[in-house]
Parts: C-alpha cells; sequence; structure tokens
C-alpha cells in the first residue's frame, strides 16, 4: 500500500501555512550556521539560503522513518498524525536529531559565505530568523492557495529589509525566487542570482589547483529551469579539473529522484539507482550542485565506491584561498 | 467506461497556463520519461483534452509521480509547458478529490 498521499499533502500544507515550512524545524538549527561570520541583518543585498541545506538531516531522517510506512499497515495512522499535527507541531522533536550531520550541512554555507567574500562581492546580509522557505515542494505539489499565501508573507519580509539584490546557495530557491515569485507578485523587482553564477561573473584567479576528474552530475532544475549549465563546468575547469560528463548531462541531465521522495520514496530510490550507475560509469568522484541531489546521490551511492560531494568543497579548495576550510573537501568516501 | 465531464472541459479552458492542446502526440515524452511513465504526458493530455476527469482521477498516483524534472520538455517539439500542466492538473486533483483548497 502506498503513502496516503492526500494526507501527506494535508500535513506540508498545514505545515506551510501554520509554520512557514513543510518541515518546521526550530530557527536555531536554520541560522546556526551563520554565527561568527559577522553577516549584517538584511541589507540591499542578502544571501538566502531558503532553509534547503539545514533541512537536509532532518528530511533523511523523515524519509527513512516514512519509507518503511510505505506498504505497511501503520500507513493508516497517518490521517490521526494530521489532526493531532494542526494542533501540536509534531515535526518539534526533528531539531534534535542528526546533529553532527547537521554541521557539515551548515559548513557548505559558511563556505559559500566565504568563496563570495575572497571573490570580492562586496557586502551582503542575511535575514536570520527571519528568513523563511520559500516554499518550493508546496508549489511543485500544487497546492496552489496555500503557497501563494506564503509568497506574500516571504515578499514582505523582503521588502521590510529593503531587499534588492539577492544571491541563492542551491536551484530550487532560485527557481521560486526569480522565476515563480514574479508570477504572484507583479510588482517584484528583486534581482536573483545563484552563488555559482555569481563567482563565475566575477571570474576570480583560482588560488589553487584542482587535480582532479570530477563527474558532474548537473540538477534538472539548474540545468533545465535555470540554464545554468556552464558555470559549474567554468568554475572546476578554470581551477585544472577535469569535468567527466556521464551518459546524461547538461540539458539532457537525468533526475536523482528527489522530488519524488516524500510521496513515494520507492519510487525516488529506484530513479537515484539508475543516476548513481550512470554517473559511476563515467567515475568515481561525482559533485552535485542541490542538497536534494546529494542527499539521494550520496545515498544511493553507499556501497558501490563511489563518492559524492557538493561543489561548495571544490570550489572553497580551489578559490578559498587562505580560508580554506577543513570542512567539506576531505570528507567521507 | 469513462464518461465526459463538460464542466471538466471548461475549467481547463478558463486556465491560461494549460496548454496541453498542442501536443501532437508524437510521444517523444513518453520515449525518455526516466520514471517511465507511459501514461503521460500524451496520453493524460487527451483525456484532458476530451474531458474525461474521471481518466485523468483515476490516474492520480501517476500525475503526483512525475518528478517535474522537464527532460520531456527538452525534447517536446511542440514547446508544451508540460510540467506546468502536470502541476495543474495537481491543483485540480487537490481541490476536487483531495479536498485541500482552503478558498
Amino acid at each position: 500500500m502506498p503513502l496516503p498521499t492526500s494526507t501527506l499533502l494535508g500535513f506540508m500544507a498545514d505545515n506551510l501555512e501554520k509554520r512557514n515550512s513543510v518541515m518546521p524545524l526550530s530557527s536555531h538549527r536554520m541560522t546556526q550556521w551563520a554565527a561568527g561570520l559577522d553577516l549584517p541583518q538584511g541589507g540591499e543585498s542578502i544571501l538566502y539560503t531558503g532553509h534547503m541545506y539545514q533541512m537536509i538531516p532532518a528530511l533523511e531522517y523523515v524519509e527513512q522513518m516514512t519509507s518503511r510506512f510505505e506498504d505497511h499497515w501503520m500507513g493508516k495512522l497517518f490521517p490521526v498524525g494530521r489532526v493531532l499535527n494542526k494542533y501540536f507541531n509534531l515535526s518539534w522533536f526533528l531539531s534534535r536529531v542528526r546533529r553532527e550531520e547537521q554541521r557539515r550541512y551548515d559548513e557548505y554555507l559558511r563556505n559559500i559565505v566565504r568563496l563570495l567574500r575572497t571573490a570580492g562581492v562586496g557586502e551582503f546580509g542575511y535575514l536570520y530568523g527571519e528568513e523563511l522557505y520559500t516554499g518550493a515542494l508546496v508549489h511543485d505539489l500544487g497546492l496552489d492557495d496555500v503557497f501563494e499565501e506564503h509568497v506574500h508573507k516571504v515578499y514582505k519580509i523582503l521588502v521590510k529589509h529593503g531587499v534588492k539584490r539577492v544571491i541563492t546557495v542551491d536551484p530550487h530557491t532560485t527557481d521560486m525566487l526569480r522565476n515563480v515569485y514574479p508570477k504572484i507578485i507583479p510588482e517584484y523587482g528583486l534581482e536573483v542570482k545563484s552563488y555559482l553564477q555569481v563567482l563565475r561573473e566575477l571570474d576570480q584567479k583560482p588560488t589553487s589547483r584542482l587535480e582532479s576528474d570530477i563527474v558532474m552530475h548537473d540538477s534538472c532544475v539548474y540545468a533545465r529551469y535555470l540554464d545554468t549549465v556552464e558555470e559549474p563546468r567554468g568554475l572546476l575547469e578554470k581551477a585544472g579539473a577535469t569535468i567527466l560528463e556521464p551518459e546524461q548531462s547538461g540539458k539532457l541531465t537525468f533526475c536523482c529522484g528527489g522530488p519524488v521522495e516524500s510521496l513515494f520514496p520507492g519510487k525516488a530510490r529506484e530513479i537515484a539507482g539508475r543516476r548513481i550507475e550512470q554517473l559511476a560509469a563515467a567515475g568515481r568522484d561525482v559533485v552535485t550542485m542541490c542538497p536534494i541531489c546529494l542527499l539521494n546521490l550520496r545515498n544511493a551511492a553507499k556501497g558501490n565506491g563511489t563518492s559524492v560531494r557538493d561543489i561548495s568543497g571544490y570550489l572553497m579548495k580551489a578559490y578559498g584561498g587562505l580560508e580554506v576550510s577543513s570542512g567539506d573537501i576531505v570528507e567521507e568516501d | 467506461m469513462a464518461r465526459v465531464n463538460s464542466e471538466f472541459i471548461d475549467e481547463i479552458r478558463q486556465s491560461d497556463s494549460f496548454d496541453a492542446s498542442a501536443c501532437m502526440h508524437c510521444g517523444q515524452c513518453t520515449a525518455i520519461c526516466p520514471m517511465g511513465l507511459d501514461l503521460l504526458p500524451r496520453r493524460l493530455f487527451f483525456y484532458v483534452g476530451a474531458g474525461l476527469e474521471d481518466k485523468v482521477i483515476e490516474n492520480r498516483e501517476t500525475i503526483f509521480s512525475c518528478l517535474l524534472c522537464k527532460l520531456c520538455e527538452e525534447n517536446c517539439p511542440r514547446g508544451v509547458n508540460i510540467a506546468d500542466d502536470v502541476r495543474f492538473l495537481r491543483n485540480y486533483i487537490n481541490r476536487k478529490v483531495h479536498k485541500l483548497a482552503r478558498n
């Protein structure tokens, strides 16, 4: 028996409506990554995380739990959970899970800030606890009225802080803020660029060479929604890396399975498995630029000798100068 | 037996965004779909165009299984906004079947 689609959709809609996120975690959990970076609050230019990297460890935990309920009688209890969740935040305990893993995902964000600073992007702020999830998943699932209400909330906060330019860190948030929000808010005039685009435009000279053969996994959203294909390749190749293209790459990239993980975890695993086979056939060091791809492909790669890493670690090694972090690039295989 | 629902046709026609009528049923999308969704989008759009609401709702698991990855759009000779059309149908099902409309 599949998971109860209607109930899960209701869960997500309720959470976004009442708690501003499909996975309402504590403000501390969402913002702790920025501690010590001295980012000003707000400003005309800001970094917008959209909570995507921060949510991954808890998301993985939830996915492991819910996938156990697929084809299990316990799945029948989901409707009861939805009723309870309207009154009590059933996600409250998620702010306490996978803390070690959280540090790694926080480090990706810290690396992105360091990269932007080293490249000389100029001052940019962060909204800290006022930053909200963009509602990307709720939009994709066709829960339009809840999503549109949420978009207005996010926009109001951006206006309040006088934001004019936004630097994003993941493709889903970029697509929402650049392509989808303007359709809902006619007066929307924000300039939205991903940090990969910003770094590529600044054309910084590498401070270290990358003597690596890297298999490129393009995110569907970056490649086909945002036309961001050259930027990651250009940045890595300029530092000396050799890009290995899998069977399907660039505009014809193959999905990681992530978009259906919330409703059909079994189908998502199957797609991720097929993608990791394509990637492993091209080489053993795979790079991703979306936290959802990272999660799904990393899980699919377990035991097959392939390592999957976020691009920020490679970029930090190549362009981070003296600020090289001990974080990502030396992570586990 | 599938029944034609004229109200369904009217509602779809009122949408500016649903452009599946441009589909010429060549089958490229179905051939390239990572999910191997035989139904999507070609046959699905046929059901919509014919006003077969029952058939659309019957296939809602397939509609919610779409990855919205747009690989099909990249290969669509008629430039149909397939992902947006699928999202449109999700919204329709959420309102009519899942009863998740707020307004």
